[in-house]
């Protein structure tokens, strides 16, 4: 039988969140791109088209993400997709983080004045050109704290993919702690990492939204 | 390919899943009351409170906001024991619950006391009332109402996120969803009920809430 040090604990945890680190980068990235899709059906002049991409909002705002995991684990397999572990958090969670972003940048959108449409139109603009250079910019301005606010849940968010089979760092500290036995240590030092990930963003959040409501 | 759909197996299945969901449905009933309950409290020790009390709640805020919520149910449900403190499944379920929405419930709780104009408490200890009853009567009501919407929100997002009790073994609607999949072949189908039962249930949690919030709380709650 292997002992394990408290610095072999350590050292593997720290390992294993390099993939929670790169995992929600990706989907992050991934989310972003899919959620400005969303955001540009979402305010669409088209009735049907905004109606499609609130109830893919309400979707997946009103379901649980780890069923959302599991939907994309057993479902792309029967479209003859060989799906792996990795796939299927990162896809699981470029969706859940799309939606989520969409609706974060889209309330940006509603809270500028009427008067910027207005007054890129009287510029001879059309209509991408107003999203591009008028809307988009100061949507994204002031949406900054939130979408931050955000990736610190998609960071935590991650965690679930151990669930699937991914292996992050919770589920390797849960093949640590079958090895110690010592789960106190094990996910204290777990929850540390998630910590230290997490508190910096966070703080950087706050800042925004003080130097915004200033 | 030709992979074709099943749900022959639904019919012998809606039993398990209704008790699945009522698991899910009784998790949230207590973990809102006692959530709310603890953050009303923190809340007002975080304004009220001896400074170490203070220090301790913003500790406490932090730690719960930055950790995933599995790590915490993990941290309770494994941990704990090694410190003598052993908890039934569904105990552990209700602790991790309800501290972890106590942390995000006392930041809104606080938000709504914040918003309670100075003058209120003033006219009512003029008016004789003593701290206690300014507390209770004057000032939790009118920032009840102020907070309900984040409240219900935050409620909601909580009855989602209980699917991650299923990996401590609580008979909820995710872990029932484990069990017919496992014996139906049918994961996809399996899931896609349950899921579509998910959101089911937070669409009427909300309906409920917002009609409760309007009938206790008064008009314009949202």
């Amino acid at each position: 039988m292997i002992e394990f040090t408290f610095w072999d604990i350590v050292r593997n945890l720290l390992l294993a969140a390099r993939w929670t680190v790169l995992l929600s980068l990706a989907a992050f990235v991934g989310g972003a791109l899919v959620g400005l899709a969303v955001l540009f059906f979402r305010i669409a002049k088209n009735k049907w088209i905004k109606r499609v991409a609130s109830g893919y909002i309400a979707l997946f705002q009103g379901t649980p993400l780890l069923m959302q995991l599991f939907l994309m684990f057993f479902g792309l397999p029967m479209l003859g997709l060989r799906i792996e572990p990795w796939t299927a958090a990162m896809l699981g969670l470029t969706f859940f983080a799309s939606a989520y972003l969409a609706e974060i940048w889209r309330s940006g959108v509603d809270a500028l004045p009427r008067g910027q449409w207005d007054a890129g139109a009287s510029l001879g603009l059309h209509y991408l050109q107003e999203l591009r250079l008028i809307i988009l910019p100061q949507a994204f301005a002031i949406t900054r704290a939130p979408t931050v606010g955000f990736l610190v849940q998609l960071i935590k968010s991650t965690a679930l993919t151990s669930i699937i089979g991914f292996e992050e760092l919770v589920r390797t500290s849960n093949a640590i702690n079958n090895a110690t036995f010592e789960p106190f240590t094990v996910y204290g030092m777990v929850a540390l990492i998630f910590f230290v990930m997490c508190f910096p963003l966070t703080q950087y959040a706050r800042r925004l939204e003080r130097a915004a409501t200033r | 390919m030709g992979y074709s759909l099943d749900f022959g197996w639904l019919a012998g299945a809606a039993g398990a899943i209704a008790r699945g969901a009522a698991t899910t449905v009784l998790l949230i009933a207590m973990t809102t009351l006692a959530g709310t309950f603890l953050s009303i409290l923190g809340a007002a020790g975080r304004r009220n409170g001896p400074l170490l009390l203070k220090r301790a709640i913003g500790v406490y805020v932090e730690v719960m906001r930055n950790t995933p919520f599995l790590v915490q149910l993990f941290f309770i449900f494994f941990g704990l024991p090694s410190l003598g403190i052993r908890l039934d499944p569904i105990l552990a379920a209700m602790l991790a619950m309800t501290l972890n929405m106590a942390a995000y419930t006392i930041e809104i709780v606080g938000a709504g006391l914040d918003a309670v104009p100075r003058g209120q408490t003033e006219a009512a200890l003029a008016l004789g009332l003593r701290p206690r009853q300014v507390f209770v009567k004057i000032v939790l009501p009118q920032a009840l109402k102020v907070i309900y919407p984040a409240l219900t929100s935050q409620i909601v997002i909580m009855m989602l996120e209980s699917a991650v009790v299923s990996q401590i073994a609580v008979r909820e609607l995710t872990y029932e969803a484990d069990m017919l999949q496992a014996r139906t072949f049918r994961a996809f189908e399996t899931y896609l009920v349950v899921t579509l039962v998910y959101l089911g249930l937070s669409m009427g949690l909300r309906r409920l809430l917002v009609g409760g919030g309007r009938r206790v709380l008064g008009a314009g709650v949202s």
